[in-house]
Order: C-alpha cells, then sequence, then structure tokens
C-alpha cells in the first residue's frame, strides 16, 4: 500500500513538471481545434459565441451612450456653422420629393389596379425592427457589428439590415438579447442583386475592401458606371428592391459597387421581419438548395389563401402600414 | 487568522490585474467610436497586453489565460475562432523563449522588437484567415492595424507601467 503510494506521488512531480512545460503545446492544439470546430459551423460553437455576446451585451450597451452623446455634441456643434447653407439645400431638396411624392402615389396606385388585375396577391408582411448599434466592427479581418436586438425582440437569421440610405448586411448570428450582422462588405457575404435599369441578375461579394465585387453575371451584360444595384429578392432571404449601392468601378473582370450606407455613423439598424417563408434559416445561409425550394412554393400558396380569407384589402393594410 | 484570509483575497484580486485589464481593453476597444474608418485598424490592444505581460510578468500571464484571452477577442469581434489564440500563444512563446534577453532591455529596445513581433502576427493572422476561408483576404486593412498597433503600444505601455506600480507592489 504505502509502496503504491510512493510510487504515485514519485509520478505525480514530474508528471506536473511535463504538464506545465506542455501547457503550451495542449492550448496551441486546442486553439486549433477551436479552428477547425468554428469552420464546420458546429451549432454549439454559435451558441456559445452568441451567449457571450448576450452577457457583454449590457455592458456594450452602457458603454455607447456616453460616446453617442459625445458625438452628437460634435455633430451639432459642426451643423449649427452652417445652418443657413443647409435650410436652403433642405428647402430644394423638399420641393423634389415632394414632386416624387406625388409620382410615387400615381406609381402605387397603378401598381395596386395592376395586381388587382392580374389577381397577384402573395404580397408579404413586412414588420421592421430597431436596433441600436453596440460592437463596432473589430479589426482587419471582419466586417460585422453587433447590434442590441436579438430573438425576444424578434430578431432571425437572415434579416436584412438597413440604414436610412440601403441595405447594411444581414443577420448572421443571433442570440437573446444580441445579434451579429453581417456587412455586405465582410468575404462571408453573398448577396444576390439586380443592377441598373435592364435589371440584370448578379451576386454581390464582399471581401473585406470598402467596395464589394458583383460576380456571376452573364458575359454579354454591359455593366456601366453609375448603375444602381438594388437586392432581387432571389433565394427569398431579403425583399426586392431594397438599394445597396451603385456601380463606381468597371474593369475588365472587375465591376466594384459603392454601398450608400455610411460606414462610419452606423448607429442604429432597422432590421427586416419579412414574413415570406424562406429558406435561411438552413444552416448553410444563402444557397437554396432542392428541398427547401419545394416547401417554400406550398407555403407562397397557403399564405395566399390564407390572405384570401382575411380579405385582400386587410392583407394589404398590413403591408403598407409598417413602412411609414 | 482573518486578516491573512482577506490579505490572499487582496493579492489573488491584485494578480488578476493583468488578465482583467486584458479583458476591459478589448470590450473598450470594441465599443463604436464614430470616428470614420477607424473600426477596421483599431489597434489590437490583446496583442500589446500579451506581448507586455508576457515581458514582465508573466506568471500573471499563464498559458491559458492567452488561450481565453483569445478566444474573447474572436467571439468579441465576431472573428473567425482560433485565430487570434493561435496568434498570442505563439507571441507569449517567443518572448518566454527569450526571457533572458528582455530582462534587460530598455523600453525602447522592448517597443523595437514589437515592431518585429507585430507583423509576424499580423501575418500569422492574415495566413490563418486566408487558409481557412480559402481566399487570399484583403492584406491592406491589416497592414494599417498593425501600424496602428505599432504606435499605440508606448501609450498602453505607459497604462500597464502604471497599473503594475499600482495593483502589483
Amino acid at each position: 500500500m504505502s509502496k503504491r503510494s510512493g510510487h504515485v506521488i514519485g509520478l505525480a512531480t514530474p508528471l506536473r513538471a511535463w504538464a506545465q512545460r506542455s501547457a503550451f503545446v495542449v492550448f496551441f492544439a486546442l486553439a486549433i481545434v477551436l479552428l477547425i470546430l468554428g469552420r464546420a459551423n458546429t451549432p454549439a460553437v454559435e451558441r456559445v459565441r452568441m451567449a457571450v455576446n448576450d452577457a457583454v451585451a449590457p455592458i456594450l450597451e452602457l458603454a455607447t451612450s456616453p460616446v453617442a452623446s459625445v458625438s452628437d455634441m460634435i455633430v451639432n456643434g459642426r451643423e449649427f456653422m452652417d445652418v443657413r447653407a443647409s435650410n436652403e439645400a433642405l428647402r430644394h431638396e423638399n420641393e423634389r420629393l415632394l414632386q416624387w411624392r406625388a409620382a410615387a402615389q400615381r406609381l402605387e396606385d397603378e401598381n395596386r389596379l395592376l395586381r388587382e388585375l392580374n389577381e397577384l396577391n402573395i404580397e408579404p408582411r413586412t414588420r421592421y425592427i430597431t436596433a441600436h448599434v453596440i460592437g463596432d466592427q473589430g479589426g482587419a479581418f471582419v466586417r460585422s457589428v453587433l447590434v442590441s436586438a436579438g430573438t425576444r425582440d424578434g430578431v432571425a437569421k437572415g434579416q436584412a439590415a438597413l440604414t436610412g440610405k440601403g441595405l447594411a448586411g444581414r443577420v448572421a448570428e443571433t442570440g437573446r438579447r444580441a445579434a451579429r450582422i453581417l456587412l455586405v462588405t465582410d468575404m462571408n457575404s453573398r448577396v444576390p442583386v439586380l443592377v441598373g435599369n435592364s435589371r440584370d441578375r448578379a451576386v454581390l461579394a464582399g471581401d473585406n475592401s470598402p467596395m464589394p465585387e458583383l460576380l456571376y453575371f452573364s458575359p454579354d451584360v454591359q455593366m456601366r458606371v453609375g448603375d444602381q444595384v438594388v437586392t432581387s429578392g432571389h433565394g427569398g432571404a431579403f425583399p426586392s428592391g431594397l438599394p445597396i449601392g451603385v456601380v463606381t468601378e468597371v474593369r475588365e473582370n472587375e465591376v466594384r459597387v459603392a454601398p450608400y450606407v455610411d460606414w462610419a455613423h452606423l448607429e442604429f439598424l432597422r432590421l427586416v421581419d419579412y414574413e415570406l417563408p424562406y429558406i435561411l434559416s438552413s444552416p448553410e445561409d444563402g444557397l437554396a438548395k432542392g428541398g427547401p425550394v419545394v416547401r417554400t412554393t406550398a407555403e407562397i400558396e397557403e399564405n395566399t389563401t390564407a390572405e384570401n380569407a382575411g380579405g385582400p384589402a386587410q392583407a394589404a393594410a398590413e403591408v403598407v402600414e409598417p413602412a411609414r | 487568522m482573518n486578516s491573512s484570509l482577506w490579505q490572499r483575497l487582496d493579492a489573488i484580486a491584485r494578480s488578476m490585474f493583468p488578465v482583467t485589464a486584458t479583458l476591459l481593453l478589448i470590450l473598450a476597444s470594441m465599443v463604436p467610436l464614430r470616428v470614420p474608418d477607424l473600426a477596421p485598424i483599431i489597434p489590437s490592444l490583446s496583442l500589446i497586453a500579451v506581448y507586455y505581460w508576457s515581458i514582465h510578468r508573466p506568471d500573471l500571464m499563464p498559458v491559458w489565460a492567452v488561450f481565453a484571452i483569445g478566444v474573447t477577442q474572436d467571439m468579441l469581434s465576431g472573428g473567425m475562432l482560433g485565430v487570434a489564440s493561435i496568434v498570442l500563444l505563439l507571441v507569449r512563446h517567443l518572448v518566454i523563449t527569450q526571457a533572458r534577453f528582455f530582462t534587460s532591455a530598455s523600453i525602447v529596445v522592448i517597443w523595437s522588437i514589437f515592431a518585429l513581433v507585430a507583423p509576424f502576427a499580423f501575418f500569422v493572422m492574415w495566413f490563418l484567415t486566408s487558409l481557412a476561408s480559402a481566399t487570399l483576404v484583403e492584406y491592406r486593412p491589416a497592414v494599417f492595424q498593425c501600424l496602428m498597433t505599432l504606435a499605440f503600444y508606448p501609450c498602453f505601455t505607459w497604462f500597464f507601467v502604471h497599473g503594475q506600480r499600482l495593483f502589483l507592489r
């Protein structure tokens, strides 16, 4: 007995020394395992990630408010200096926008009439969730931000994130009170888009530079500088027609888009809860697969019948109201 | 007896200063500052902290803590999990193996060595990110972030030196 315990002690000391020396190797290996696990989109890893983000969200929210008030003060001061000039500019813009409003109203009426003529009634309902940006893009290798809204506010994976100017990104991870928004400039971001008046299909692919690139358009399409880029709604993740940016650079084999979003003043994001039965909740975000598409069609039909039962007028009202 | 317990708790709290300060700095660097174009090139405070403490008090910046700091950094910034841990562990290992050299080095020399370590660290980060995403990741933001980290090193050294005097004497 005593002999045995002596053995154990004799073994334990070199073991401990060995453990201390090899701690580096052990943790290094652990980090590599994490890298592989994280890359394989393991749900457990994602859950841990969002739990950590949920935990720090209140702290970040608290820290954001004084920064916001200081930066607001600076902006206010600067605006005060040229209040006259901006007043003049705003008056002009207002006149122009009033004309546009008249045009939009006319088009909306026309659109409704045409829809009724075609008996097209699959307008999805949209709801907006406004979220405060509480975590900035951390470093050179990711383009994502943290916002202070999560599943308890109705945020779900795949929702579009908008600023007043256009599409900023989409919800990539959701926690209970925080969510991570993958910006359109991130190298993992792929958004199906329509380009220009001819509405040619393409994919907007981020590469961590401020100007994402257009990919996968047919070779006979001529992209021009100044062409508008909007979401196409293909894949069902986003509503169609959300403005993203404008083509600024057309070279051989490379077309670049400047997003409308002002990245330096990303304070609030509107997340679009777009109630078309969609596909993005599958683990391979973004790619429509055979199975889910079939299900989608079926659900659209269900949706149509449901809304017909409720009356088209009621459905239309629900569509229009939150957009104002 | 009672006072000795308090003394021990006090000592533990003080010895946690390097790791706690590093974690708080990571959190602080996440706060949106609304300065145009700063966010992508915000200095890597975890790199500065791990380098500094591995030189001055490696006993208070153990391997497991460096690993945890890396994981926290990746989780908060949305980066690829594991990358920061690998880089920070490498930096700590590099410093520890050259510990004898650093004992007599002045602040300027330590900063100069950091000017070699930081580009190496960012290169490894860039390499791992590119490898894991199977694309050549844009390298320019990393270069700028590296330069920013180098430029801000003395600032945070000052902060750590004062913290060390305050808590670890």
